[in-house]
Protein backbone atom coordinates (compact mmCIF):
# COMPACT_ATOMS: atom_id res chain seq x y z
CA UNK A 1 0.00 0.00 0.00
CA UNK A 2 1.68 3.31 -0.81
CA UNK A 3 1.69 6.52 1.50
CA UNK A 4 -1.39 7.66 0.06
CA UNK A 5 -3.40 4.69 -0.51
CA UNK A 6 -2.67 4.33 2.92
CA UNK A 7 -3.83 7.67 4.15
CA UNK A 8 -7.26 7.33 2.09
CA UNK A 9 -7.92 4.13 3.49
CA UNK A 10 -7.39 5.67 7.22
CA UNK A 11 -9.86 8.33 5.78
CA UNK A 12 -12.64 6.00 4.42
CA UNK A 13 -12.73 4.01 7.91
CA UNK A 14 -12.52 7.47 9.92
CA UNK A 15 -15.61 8.39 7.90
CA UNK A 16 -17.87 5.23 8.82
CA UNK A 17 -18.25 6.40 12.31
CA UNK A 18 -18.39 3.77 14.97
CA UNK A 19 -19.33 -0.22 14.80
CA UNK A 20 -22.85 -1.09 12.07
CA UNK A 21 -24.93 -2.28 14.95
CA UNK A 22 -24.41 1.01 16.52
CA UNK A 23 -26.00 2.56 13.53
CA UNK A 24 -28.38 0.10 13.08
CA UNK A 25 -29.55 0.92 16.18
CA UNK A 26 -29.94 4.44 15.58
CA UNK A 27 -31.68 4.22 12.28
CA UNK A 28 -34.02 1.70 14.14
CA UNK A 29 -35.00 5.05 16.20
CA UNK A 30 -35.37 7.28 12.91
CA UNK A 31 -31.89 9.14 13.71
CA UNK A 32 -29.64 9.73 11.14
CA UNK A 33 -25.76 9.19 10.98
CA UNK A 34 -23.79 12.51 12.54
CA UNK A 35 -22.33 13.20 8.32
CA UNK A 36 -25.67 12.78 6.56
CA UNK A 37 -27.24 14.88 9.39
CA UNK A 38 -24.42 17.53 8.20
CA UNK A 39 -25.14 17.23 4.50
CA UNK A 40 -28.97 18.07 5.34
CA UNK A 41 -28.16 21.03 7.20
CA UNK A 42 -25.29 22.26 4.95
CA UNK A 43 -25.88 24.30 1.34
CA UNK A 44 -22.76 22.00 0.60
CA UNK A 45 -21.69 19.66 3.05
CA UNK A 46 -18.78 20.62 5.21
CA UNK A 47 -16.06 22.05 3.77
CA UNK A 48 -13.59 22.19 6.52
CA UNK A 49 -13.09 19.72 8.90
CA UNK A 50 -10.67 19.58 11.41
CA UNK A 51 -9.24 17.39 13.66
CA UNK A 52 -10.96 14.52 11.89
CA UNK A 53 -7.89 12.18 13.18
CA UNK A 54 -8.53 12.91 16.75
CA UNK A 55 -7.79 9.65 19.02
CA UNK A 56 -7.30 7.63 15.58
CA UNK A 57 -4.76 5.09 17.71
CA UNK A 58 -7.95 4.01 19.02
CA UNK A 59 -9.56 2.47 16.20
CA UNK A 60 -12.87 2.27 18.61
CA UNK A 61 -12.82 5.73 18.36
CA UNK A 62 -13.01 7.48 15.31
CA UNK A 63 -12.83 11.07 15.58
CA UNK A 64 -13.39 10.55 18.83
CA UNK A 65 -16.52 10.47 18.61
CA UNK A 66 -17.79 14.47 17.30
CA UNK A 67 -17.51 15.93 13.58
CA UNK A 68 -16.50 19.67 14.02
CA UNK A 69 -15.86 22.36 11.34
CA UNK A 70 -17.27 24.79 9.08
CA UNK A 71 -19.66 25.00 6.32
CA UNK A 72 -22.39 27.34 4.89
CA UNK A 73 -26.29 27.16 5.34
CA UNK A 74 -28.16 30.26 3.31
CA UNK A 75 -24.40 31.01 2.34
CA UNK A 76 -23.09 32.07 5.27
CA UNK A 77 -20.27 30.22 6.73
CA UNK A 78 -20.96 28.46 10.09
CA UNK A 79 -18.97 26.67 12.44
CA UNK A 80 -20.08 23.19 13.47
CA UNK A 81 -20.25 20.44 16.58
CA UNK A 82 -21.76 17.31 15.72
CA UNK A 83 -21.51 14.53 18.22
CA UNK A 84 -21.79 10.72 16.61
CA UNK A 85 -23.38 8.66 18.74
CA UNK A 86 -22.15 5.65 16.84
CA UNK A 87 -19.08 6.42 18.86
CA UNK A 88 -19.17 5.32 22.44
CA UNK A 89 -22.70 6.83 22.29
CA UNK A 90 -21.60 10.14 21.74
CA UNK A 91 -19.53 10.32 24.67
CA UNK A 92 -17.10 12.99 25.62
CA UNK A 93 -13.43 12.01 26.13
CA UNK A 94 -10.09 14.34 26.49
CA UNK A 95 -10.05 14.98 22.26
CA UNK A 96 -13.54 15.32 22.11
CA UNK A 97 -13.93 17.98 24.36
CA UNK A 98 -10.82 19.73 22.91
CA UNK A 99 -12.39 19.73 19.30
CA UNK A 100 -15.48 21.52 20.87
CA UNK A 101 -13.47 24.19 22.78
CA UNK A 102 -11.20 24.41 19.26
CA UNK A 103 -14.47 25.27 17.12
CA UNK A 104 -15.78 27.73 19.79
CA UNK A 105 -12.67 29.34 19.19
CA UNK A 106 -12.70 29.50 15.54
CA UNK A 107 -16.52 31.00 16.06
CA UNK A 108 -14.99 34.09 18.75
CA UNK A 109 -12.06 34.72 16.08
CA UNK A 110 -14.29 34.90 12.78
CA UNK A 111 -17.52 36.20 14.34
CA UNK A 112 -19.73 33.60 13.20
CA UNK A 113 -22.63 31.38 14.09
CA UNK A 114 -22.20 28.00 15.91
CA UNK A 115 -24.38 24.96 15.26
CA UNK A 116 -24.42 22.61 18.03
CA UNK A 117 -25.87 19.21 16.61
CA UNK A 118 -26.16 17.44 20.36
CA UNK A 119 -26.65 13.26 20.62
CA UNK A 120 -24.69 12.16 23.60
CA UNK A 121 -24.61 10.50 26.71
CA UNK A 122 -22.28 12.55 28.42
CA UNK A 123 -18.46 12.65 29.53
CA UNK A 124 -16.66 8.80 29.68
CA UNK A 125 -16.00 8.54 33.50
CA UNK A 126 -13.03 6.56 32.69
CA UNK A 127 -11.34 9.76 30.84
CA UNK A 128 -12.72 12.18 33.74
CA UNK A 129 -9.61 13.66 34.70
CA UNK A 130 -8.47 14.21 31.14
CA UNK A 131 -11.51 16.11 30.59
CA UNK A 132 -13.71 17.02 33.38
CA UNK A 133 -12.25 19.93 35.74
CA UNK A 134 -9.22 21.43 34.33
CA UNK A 135 -8.57 24.35 32.22
CA UNK A 136 -9.22 22.74 28.80
CA UNK A 137 -11.98 20.56 30.78
CA UNK A 138 -15.53 20.24 29.39
CA UNK A 139 -16.26 23.35 32.09
CA UNK A 140 -14.44 25.42 29.49
CA UNK A 141 -17.09 24.36 26.54
CA UNK A 142 -19.71 25.92 28.69
CA UNK A 143 -17.60 29.17 29.49
CA UNK A 144 -17.43 29.85 25.76
CA UNK A 145 -20.58 29.15 25.34
CA UNK A 146 -21.30 31.99 27.49
CA UNK A 147 -18.67 34.39 25.90
CA UNK A 148 -20.04 33.95 22.48
CA UNK A 149 -23.66 34.07 23.91
CA UNK A 150 -25.05 37.52 22.25
CA UNK A 151 -22.29 37.89 19.91
CA UNK A 152 -22.84 35.01 17.46
CA UNK A 153 -25.99 32.78 17.09
CA UNK A 154 -25.55 29.61 18.92
CA UNK A 155 -28.07 27.36 18.15
CA UNK A 156 -28.99 23.68 19.13
CA UNK A 157 -30.19 20.63 17.90
CA UNK A 158 -30.99 17.80 20.39
CA UNK A 159 -31.12 14.25 18.01
CA UNK A 160 -30.23 12.26 21.00
CA UNK A 161 -29.92 12.83 25.01
CA UNK A 162 -28.09 15.43 26.34
CA UNK A 163 -27.23 14.17 29.33
CA UNK A 164 -25.91 15.51 32.97
CA UNK A 165 -23.44 18.01 32.45
CA UNK A 166 -24.15 17.78 28.43
CA UNK A 167 -27.29 19.14 29.23
CA UNK A 168 -25.94 22.82 29.74
CA UNK A 169 -24.66 23.18 26.20
CA UNK A 170 -28.61 23.09 25.40
CA UNK A 171 -29.26 25.57 28.24
CA UNK A 172 -26.61 28.16 26.79
CA UNK A 173 -27.92 27.88 23.42
CA UNK A 174 -30.61 30.24 21.83
CA UNK A 175 -32.94 28.19 20.72
CA UNK A 176 -33.05 24.87 21.70
CA UNK A 177 -34.85 22.28 18.79
CA UNK A 178 -35.94 18.76 19.51
CA UNK A 179 -36.83 15.79 18.00
CA UNK A 180 -39.93 13.89 19.70
CA UNK A 181 -38.97 10.73 21.10
CA UNK A 182 -35.51 11.10 20.66
CA UNK A 183 -34.06 13.83 22.22
CA UNK A 184 -33.72 14.72 25.89
CA UNK A 185 -32.35 16.75 28.72
CA UNK A 186 -31.58 15.43 32.15
CA UNK A 187 -28.67 16.02 35.60
CA UNK A 188 -29.62 12.50 36.33
CA UNK A 189 -30.46 9.42 34.16
CA UNK A 190 -33.97 7.72 35.80
CA UNK A 191 -31.82 4.88 36.95
CA UNK A 192 -29.68 7.62 39.16
CA UNK A 193 -32.74 9.02 40.22
CA UNK A 194 -34.17 5.71 41.75
CA UNK A 195 -31.19 4.96 43.36
CA UNK A 196 -30.24 8.33 44.59
CA UNK A 197 -33.86 10.19 45.49
CA UNK A 198 -35.76 7.10 45.08
CA UNK A 199 -37.89 8.24 42.55
CA UNK A 200 -39.55 5.62 39.68
CA UNK A 201 -40.03 7.63 36.78
CA UNK A 202 -39.71 6.99 32.81
CA UNK A 203 -36.75 9.20 30.81
CA UNK A 204 -39.50 10.84 28.40
CA UNK A 205 -41.53 11.81 31.65
CA UNK A 206 -38.76 13.27 32.90
CA UNK A 207 -36.71 14.69 30.48
CA UNK A 208 -38.20 13.97 27.07
CA UNK A 209 -38.70 16.86 24.41
CA UNK A 210 -42.11 17.12 24.89
CA UNK A 211 -42.31 17.75 28.35
CA UNK A 212 -39.06 20.06 28.38
CA UNK A 213 -41.18 21.90 25.27
CA UNK A 214 -44.33 22.18 26.95
CA UNK A 215 -43.61 22.27 30.74
CA UNK A 216 -39.89 23.11 31.67
CA UNK A 217 -39.32 25.51 28.17
CA UNK A 218 -35.71 24.35 28.58
CA UNK A 219 -36.47 23.33 24.43
CA UNK A 220 -37.63 25.58 22.47
CA UNK A 221 -39.46 24.06 19.12
CA UNK A 222 -40.60 20.31 19.00
CA UNK A 223 -40.56 18.55 15.64
CA UNK A 224 -41.49 15.24 14.72
CA UNK A 225 -38.32 14.43 12.61
CA UNK A 226 -34.49 15.37 12.49
CA UNK A 227 -35.31 16.14 8.64
CA UNK A 228 -37.77 18.90 10.14
CA UNK A 229 -35.45 19.87 12.60
CA UNK A 230 -32.87 20.62 10.08
CA UNK A 231 -35.07 22.64 8.33
CA UNK A 232 -36.36 24.39 11.02
CA UNK A 233 -32.56 25.68 11.83
CA UNK A 234 -31.63 26.61 8.02
CA UNK A 235 -35.02 29.17 8.15
CA UNK A 236 -34.04 30.20 11.84
CA UNK A 237 -31.00 31.38 10.77
CA UNK A 238 -32.40 32.95 7.68
CA UNK A 239 -33.67 35.95 10.10
CA UNK A 240 -30.04 36.86 11.79
CA UNK A 241 -27.13 38.16 11.18
CA UNK A 242 -23.78 36.49 11.52
CA UNK A 243 -23.10 38.15 14.24
CA UNK A 244 -23.68 41.38 16.89
CA UNK A 245 -21.58 43.82 14.35
CA UNK A 246 -24.32 43.44 11.30
CA UNK A 247 -27.97 43.31 10.66
CA UNK A 248 -30.14 40.54 9.47
CA UNK A 249 -30.21 40.43 5.40
CA UNK A 250 -32.99 41.41 3.84
CA UNK A 251 -35.14 38.61 1.73
CA UNK A 252 -37.49 39.26 -0.53
CA UNK A 253 -40.36 41.20 0.41
CA UNK A 254 -43.89 39.16 0.19
CA UNK A 255 -47.50 40.62 0.68
CA UNK A 256 -49.24 39.02 3.75
CA UNK A 257 -51.59 36.19 2.89
CA UNK A 258 -54.84 37.11 1.73
CA UNK A 259 -58.03 36.49 4.31
CA UNK A 260 -61.66 37.38 3.74
CA UNK A 261 -61.84 39.40 6.62
CA UNK A 262 -59.71 42.26 7.50
CA UNK A 263 -58.32 43.04 10.99
CA UNK A 264 -60.34 45.87 12.44
CA UNK A 265 -63.44 43.18 11.74
CA UNK A 266 -61.61 40.40 13.21
CA UNK A 267 -61.38 42.05 16.94
CA UNK A 268 -64.51 41.45 18.69
CA UNK A 269 -65.37 44.84 20.53
CA UNK A 270 -66.27 43.13 23.90
CA UNK A 271 -62.73 43.48 25.54
CA UNK A 272 -63.35 40.48 27.36
CA UNK A 273 -64.31 38.27 24.79
CA UNK A 274 -61.44 36.25 23.11
CA UNK A 275 -60.25 36.26 19.42
CA UNK A 276 -57.03 34.14 18.01
CA UNK A 277 -53.96 36.42 17.44
CA UNK A 278 -52.42 34.80 15.21
CA UNK A 279 -54.78 35.49 12.85
CA UNK A 280 -53.90 39.19 13.31
CA UNK A 281 -50.13 38.37 12.94
CA UNK A 282 -50.79 36.77 9.86
CA UNK A 283 -52.46 39.84 8.31
CA UNK A 284 -49.31 41.89 8.86
CA UNK A 285 -46.17 39.76 8.16
CA UNK A 286 -45.09 38.69 4.72
CA UNK A 287 -46.87 35.51 3.94
CA UNK A 288 -45.43 32.37 5.42
CA UNK A 289 -42.92 34.20 7.38
CA UNK A 290 -43.44 33.05 11.00
CA UNK A 291 -41.12 31.22 12.50
CA UNK A 292 -42.31 30.47 15.81
CA UNK A 293 -40.15 29.97 19.14
CA UNK A 294 -41.64 28.17 22.15
CA UNK A 295 -45.11 27.84 20.55
CA UNK A 296 -46.28 25.17 23.22
CA UNK A 297 -44.85 26.71 26.29
CA UNK A 298 -46.69 29.42 28.02
CA UNK A 299 -49.12 30.03 24.79
CA UNK A 300 -50.80 32.96 26.27
CA UNK A 301 -48.06 34.88 24.85
CA UNK A 302 -46.88 34.52 21.38
CA UNK A 303 -43.06 34.94 20.62
CA UNK A 304 -41.38 34.86 16.96
CA UNK A 305 -39.49 35.72 14.30
CA UNK A 306 -41.12 37.15 11.35
CA UNK A 307 -40.34 39.67 8.24
CA UNK A 308 -42.49 42.58 7.13
CA UNK A 309 -41.61 43.78 3.61
CA UNK A 310 -38.64 41.61 4.06
CA UNK A 311 -36.96 42.67 7.10
CA UNK A 312 -36.91 40.54 10.34
CA UNK A 313 -38.87 41.43 13.25
CA UNK A 314 -39.62 39.72 16.40
CA UNK A 315 -43.16 39.20 17.36
CA UNK A 316 -43.96 39.62 21.27
CA UNK A 317 -47.78 39.30 21.12
CA UNK A 318 -50.71 38.37 23.63
CA UNK A 319 -53.26 35.42 23.13
CA UNK A 320 -56.06 36.50 24.00
CA UNK A 321 -57.26 32.49 23.18
CA UNK A 322 -55.19 31.23 25.76
CA UNK A 323 -55.72 32.01 29.28
CA UNK A 324 -57.36 35.59 28.01
CA UNK A 325 -54.08 36.41 27.54
CA UNK A 326 -52.77 36.93 30.80
CA UNK A 327 -49.25 37.27 31.98
CA UNK A 328 -47.81 34.57 34.02
CA UNK A 329 -44.34 33.63 35.35
CA UNK A 330 -43.57 31.61 32.28
CA UNK A 331 -44.61 33.80 29.93
CA UNK A 332 -42.57 36.61 31.22
CA UNK A 333 -39.38 33.96 31.42
CA UNK A 334 -40.14 33.43 27.44
CA UNK A 335 -40.74 37.33 26.58
CA UNK A 336 -37.41 37.77 28.81
CA UNK A 337 -35.38 35.60 26.44
CA UNK A 338 -37.11 35.87 23.38
CA UNK A 339 -36.25 39.88 23.70
CA UNK A 340 -32.52 39.50 24.49
CA UNK A 341 -32.14 37.37 21.73
CA UNK A 342 -33.58 40.17 19.48
CA UNK A 343 -32.30 42.87 20.85
CA UNK A 344 -28.57 41.25 20.51
CA UNK A 345 -29.07 40.47 16.86
CA UNK A 346 -29.92 43.76 15.68
CA UNK A 347 -33.78 42.23 14.85
CA UNK A 348 -36.40 45.15 15.55
CA UNK A 349 -39.10 44.30 18.25
CA UNK A 350 -43.25 44.47 17.91
CA UNK A 351 -45.81 44.12 20.38
CA UNK A 352 -48.71 43.42 19.79
CA UNK A 353 -50.58 44.21 23.21
CA UNK A 354 -54.34 43.31 24.39
CA UNK A 355 -53.30 42.40 28.29
CA UNK A 356 -55.57 42.23 30.68
CA UNK A 357 -52.49 42.17 33.32
CA UNK A 358 -50.41 40.03 35.31
CA UNK A 359 -52.07 36.74 36.89
CA UNK A 360 -52.82 37.27 40.23
CA UNK A 361 -53.39 35.03 43.57
CA UNK A 362 -51.47 32.44 45.84
CA UNK A 363 -50.15 30.47 43.64
CA UNK A 364 -48.35 32.82 40.96
CA UNK A 365 -47.03 34.67 44.08
CA UNK A 366 -45.39 31.58 45.10
CA UNK A 367 -44.05 30.93 42.50
CA UNK A 368 -42.36 34.83 42.20
CA UNK A 369 -44.50 36.42 39.45
CA UNK A 370 -43.13 39.75 40.58
CA UNK A 371 -39.70 38.85 39.74
CA UNK A 372 -40.39 37.08 36.72
CA UNK A 373 -42.53 39.99 35.17
CA UNK A 374 -39.41 42.52 36.61
CA UNK A 375 -37.14 40.22 34.41
CA UNK A 376 -39.36 40.44 31.70
CA UNK A 377 -39.43 44.82 32.04
CA UNK A 378 -35.90 44.73 32.33
CA UNK A 379 -35.16 43.13 29.13
CA UNK A 380 -38.13 44.76 27.35
CA UNK A 381 -36.85 48.00 28.87
CA UNK A 382 -33.14 47.76 27.78
CA UNK A 383 -34.15 46.65 24.52
CA UNK A 384 -32.14 49.45 21.82
CA UNK A 385 -33.27 47.82 18.96
CA UNK A 386 -36.25 49.77 16.94
CA UNK A 387 -39.08 48.87 19.22
CA UNK A 388 -42.76 49.48 18.91
CA UNK A 389 -45.77 48.67 20.50
CA UNK A 390 -49.45 48.59 19.26
CA UNK A 391 -52.36 48.64 21.90
CA UNK A 392 -54.33 46.22 19.81
CA UNK A 393 -57.18 46.33 22.58
CA UNK A 394 -56.68 46.33 26.06
CA UNK A 395 -53.32 47.13 28.66
CA UNK A 396 -54.11 47.28 31.83
CA UNK A 397 -51.96 47.29 34.76
CA UNK A 398 -48.76 46.58 34.84
CA UNK A 399 -49.37 44.29 31.48
CA UNK A 400 -49.25 47.99 29.26
CA UNK A 401 -45.48 48.49 31.04
CA UNK A 402 -44.35 45.00 30.40
CA UNK A 403 -45.71 44.91 26.94
CA UNK A 404 -43.56 48.34 26.35
CA UNK A 405 -45.65 50.60 26.95
CA UNK A 406 -44.85 54.60 26.59
CA UNK A 407 -42.53 54.70 29.69
CA UNK A 408 -39.86 52.03 28.22
CA UNK A 409 -39.14 54.02 24.96
CA UNK A 410 -40.52 52.48 22.10
CA UNK A 411 -39.97 54.49 19.00
CA UNK A 412 -43.47 54.55 18.65
CA UNK A 413 -46.67 53.30 20.98
CA UNK A 414 -49.49 53.13 18.15
CA UNK A 415 -53.25 52.69 19.05
CA UNK A 416 -56.12 51.08 17.90
CA UNK A 417 -59.71 53.10 18.01
CA UNK A 418 -61.11 50.16 20.39
CA UNK A 419 -57.76 50.83 22.54
CA UNK A 420 -58.59 50.98 26.30
CA UNK A 421 -55.06 51.52 28.61
CA UNK A 422 -55.64 51.91 32.57
CA UNK A 423 -54.76 50.83 35.29
CA UNK A 424 -57.60 47.95 35.14
CA UNK A 425 -60.27 47.50 33.49
CA UNK A 426 -63.64 49.17 33.79
CA UNK A 427 -65.49 46.51 35.69
CA UNK A 428 -62.78 45.93 38.21
CA UNK A 429 -62.10 49.78 38.65
CA UNK A 430 -65.77 50.03 39.33
CA UNK A 431 -65.79 47.23 41.76
CA UNK A 432 -62.78 48.78 43.75
CA UNK A 433 -63.79 52.34 44.14
CA UNK A 434 -67.30 51.64 44.50
CA UNK A 435 -67.19 48.46 46.49
CA UNK A 436 -69.01 50.07 49.71
CA UNK A 437 -71.44 52.01 47.52
CA UNK A 438 -72.70 49.10 45.92
CA UNK A 439 -73.10 46.90 48.68
CA UNK A 440 -75.01 49.30 50.68
CA UNK A 441 -77.67 49.69 47.58
CA UNK A 442 -81.42 48.05 47.35
CA UNK A 443 -80.32 45.08 45.32
CA UNK A 444 -82.65 46.03 42.39
CA UNK A 445 -80.57 49.42 41.95
CA UNK A 446 -77.39 47.96 42.02
CA UNK A 447 -76.85 46.79 38.32
CA UNK A 448 -78.02 50.09 37.20
CA UNK A 449 -75.37 52.04 38.93
CA UNK A 450 -72.81 49.98 38.02
CA UNK A 451 -73.08 50.15 34.68
CA UNK A 452 -73.34 54.25 34.85
CA UNK A 453 -69.95 53.79 36.63
CA UNK A 454 -68.03 51.80 34.10
CA UNK A 455 -69.91 53.69 31.68
CA UNK A 456 -68.29 56.91 33.34
CA UNK A 457 -64.94 54.91 33.85
CA UNK A 458 -64.72 54.40 30.37
CA UNK A 459 -64.92 57.81 29.28
CA UNK A 460 -62.31 58.56 31.36
CA UNK A 461 -59.50 56.25 29.71
CA UNK A 462 -61.13 56.82 26.35
CA UNK A 463 -58.67 56.09 23.48
CA UNK A 464 -58.61 59.89 22.05
CA UNK A 465 -58.26 61.43 25.62
CA UNK A 466 -55.16 59.71 25.92
CA UNK A 467 -54.31 60.71 22.50
CA UNK A 468 -54.78 64.15 23.56
CA UNK A 469 -52.66 63.75 26.39
CA UNK A 470 -49.69 62.35 23.90
CA UNK A 471 -50.01 58.81 26.13
CA UNK A 472 -49.59 57.21 22.41
CA UNK A 473 -47.85 58.64 20.03
CA UNK A 474 -50.54 57.93 17.27
CA UNK A 475 -54.39 56.30 16.95
CA UNK A 476 -54.10 54.66 13.46
CA UNK A 477 -56.79 52.42 11.46
CA UNK A 478 -55.90 48.45 11.93
CA UNK A 479 -56.29 47.92 8.41
CA UNK A 480 -53.24 50.52 7.80
CA UNK A 481 -50.97 49.04 10.60
CA UNK A 482 -48.93 46.70 8.07
CA UNK A 483 -48.01 49.88 6.46
CA UNK A 484 -47.89 51.80 9.38
CA UNK A 485 -45.17 49.24 10.59
CA UNK A 486 -43.40 49.44 7.00
CA UNK A 487 -43.13 52.99 7.20
CA UNK A 488 -41.56 53.28 10.87
CA UNK A 489 -39.03 50.15 11.19
CA UNK A 490 -37.70 51.70 7.40
CA UNK A 491 -37.04 55.07 9.42
CA UNK A 492 -36.26 53.68 13.16
CA UNK A 493 -33.52 51.30 11.12
CA UNK A 494 -31.27 54.10 12.03
CA UNK A 495 -31.51 54.06 15.84
CA UNK A 496 -28.10 53.95 17.60
CA UNK A 497 -28.52 54.15 21.17
CA UNK A 498 -26.85 52.44 24.17
CA UNK A 499 -29.06 52.33 26.72
CA UNK A 500 -26.84 53.29 29.82
CA UNK A 501 -23.12 53.57 30.91
CA UNK A 502 -22.03 50.36 33.39
CA UNK A 503 -20.50 46.73 33.67
CA UNK A 504 -23.79 45.39 33.47
CA UNK A 505 -27.57 45.22 35.48
CA UNK A 506 -28.21 43.58 38.14
CA UNK A 507 -31.33 41.69 36.94
CA UNK A 508 -34.35 40.35 38.93
CA UNK A 509 -33.95 36.90 37.68
CA UNK B 1 -59.57 12.31 28.94
CA UNK B 2 -60.03 14.57 30.92
CA UNK B 3 -60.20 18.40 30.10
CA UNK B 4 -58.85 20.85 33.09
CA UNK B 5 -58.58 24.74 33.88
CA UNK B 6 -56.03 26.26 32.45
CA UNK B 7 -56.14 29.09 35.32
CA UNK B 8 -57.73 29.48 38.05
CA UNK B 9 -61.42 31.33 37.91
CA UNK B 10 -64.98 31.00 37.79
CA UNK B 11 -67.09 28.38 35.79
CA UNK B 12 -68.77 30.89 33.86
CA UNK B 13 -70.56 28.70 30.99
CA UNK B 14 -71.08 24.86 30.49
CA UNK B 15 -71.19 24.45 26.54
CA UNK B 16 -71.70 20.88 26.86
CA UNK B 17 -73.72 18.12 28.20
CA UNK B 18 -73.59 14.75 28.61
CA UNK B 19 -73.78 12.65 25.65
CA UNK B 20 -72.63 15.17 23.38
CA UNK B 21 -69.91 14.65 20.77
CA UNK B 22 -67.11 17.20 20.76
CA UNK B 23 -64.09 17.71 18.38
CA UNK B 24 -60.80 18.22 19.06
CA UNK B 25 -60.53 22.28 19.52
CA UNK B 26 -64.25 22.55 20.24
CA UNK B 27 -64.74 24.85 23.48
CA UNK B 28 -66.77 22.79 26.41
CA UNK B 29 -66.50 25.37 29.12
CA UNK B 30 -65.95 28.84 29.32
CA UNK B 31 -64.09 30.30 32.63
CA UNK B 32 -63.76 33.74 33.78
CA UNK B 33 -60.49 34.82 34.93
CA UNK B 34 -59.38 38.21 35.86
CA UNK B 35 -62.31 39.77 33.82
CA UNK B 36 -61.70 37.73 30.70
CA UNK B 37 -63.37 35.17 29.18
CA UNK B 38 -61.59 31.90 28.76
CA UNK B 39 -62.53 29.27 26.56
CA UNK B 40 -61.72 25.89 27.40
CA UNK B 41 -61.13 23.39 24.60
CA UNK B 42 -61.37 19.52 24.16
CA UNK B 43 -57.59 18.31 23.45
CA UNK B 44 -58.81 15.45 21.76
CA UNK B 45 -62.41 14.72 20.07
CA UNK B 46 -64.75 12.44 22.20
CA UNK B 47 -67.89 11.76 23.77
CA UNK B 48 -69.10 13.84 26.71
CA UNK B 49 -69.31 11.29 29.65
CA UNK B 50 -69.48 13.80 32.72
CA UNK B 51 -69.38 17.65 33.90
CA UNK B 52 -67.93 18.16 36.67
CA UNK B 53 -68.47 21.60 37.47
CA UNK B 54 -71.72 24.57 37.56
CA UNK B 55 -72.08 27.58 36.21
CA UNK B 56 -70.60 29.93 39.08
CA UNK B 57 -68.05 27.24 40.57
CA UNK B 58 -64.48 28.50 41.93
CA UNK B 59 -62.35 26.18 39.93
CA UNK B 60 -58.43 25.83 40.59
CA UNK B 61 -55.46 25.78 37.99
CA UNK B 62 -55.77 21.66 36.65
CA UNK B 63 -58.86 20.78 37.93
CA UNK B 64 -61.18 18.73 35.74
CA UNK B 65 -63.86 20.42 34.35
CA UNK B 66 -65.38 18.11 31.97
CA UNK B 67 -64.34 14.23 31.52
CA UNK B 68 -64.55 12.57 27.40
CA UNK B 69 -64.12 9.04 26.50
Amino acid sequence: MSLIQELEARIEKIKQGGKEKYHKANQDKGKLFVRKRLELLLDEGLHIEDAFFANCMDDSLPSDGVVTGIGKINGQDVCIMANDSTVKAGSWGKRTVEKILRIQETAMKLEIPIIYLVDSAGARITDQIEMFPGRRGAGRIFHNQIKLSGRVPQVCLLFGPSAAGGAYIPAFCDVVIMVDGNASMYLGSPRMAEKVIGEKVTLEEMGGANMHATVSGVGDVLVKSEEVAIQYARNYLSYFPKNFRTKPKEAEAKEPKLFEKSIAELIPENQNAPFNMYDLIDRVIDEDSFCEIKKKFAPELITGLARINGHSVGIIANQPRVKGGVLFTDSADKAAKFIQLCDAFNIPLLFLVDVPGFMIGTKVEREGIIRHGAKMLSMMSEATVPKISVIVRKAYGAGLYAMAGPAFEPDACLAFPNAQIAVMGPEAAVNAVYAKKIAELPEEERAAFIKEKQEEYKKEIDIYRLASEMVVDDIINPNHLRQELIKRYSVYAEKNVIFTERKHGVYPV
Amino acid sequence: MEVKASMAGSVWKVLVNTGDSVQEGDDVIILESMKMEIPIAAESSGVVKEVKVNEGDFVNEDDVLVVLE
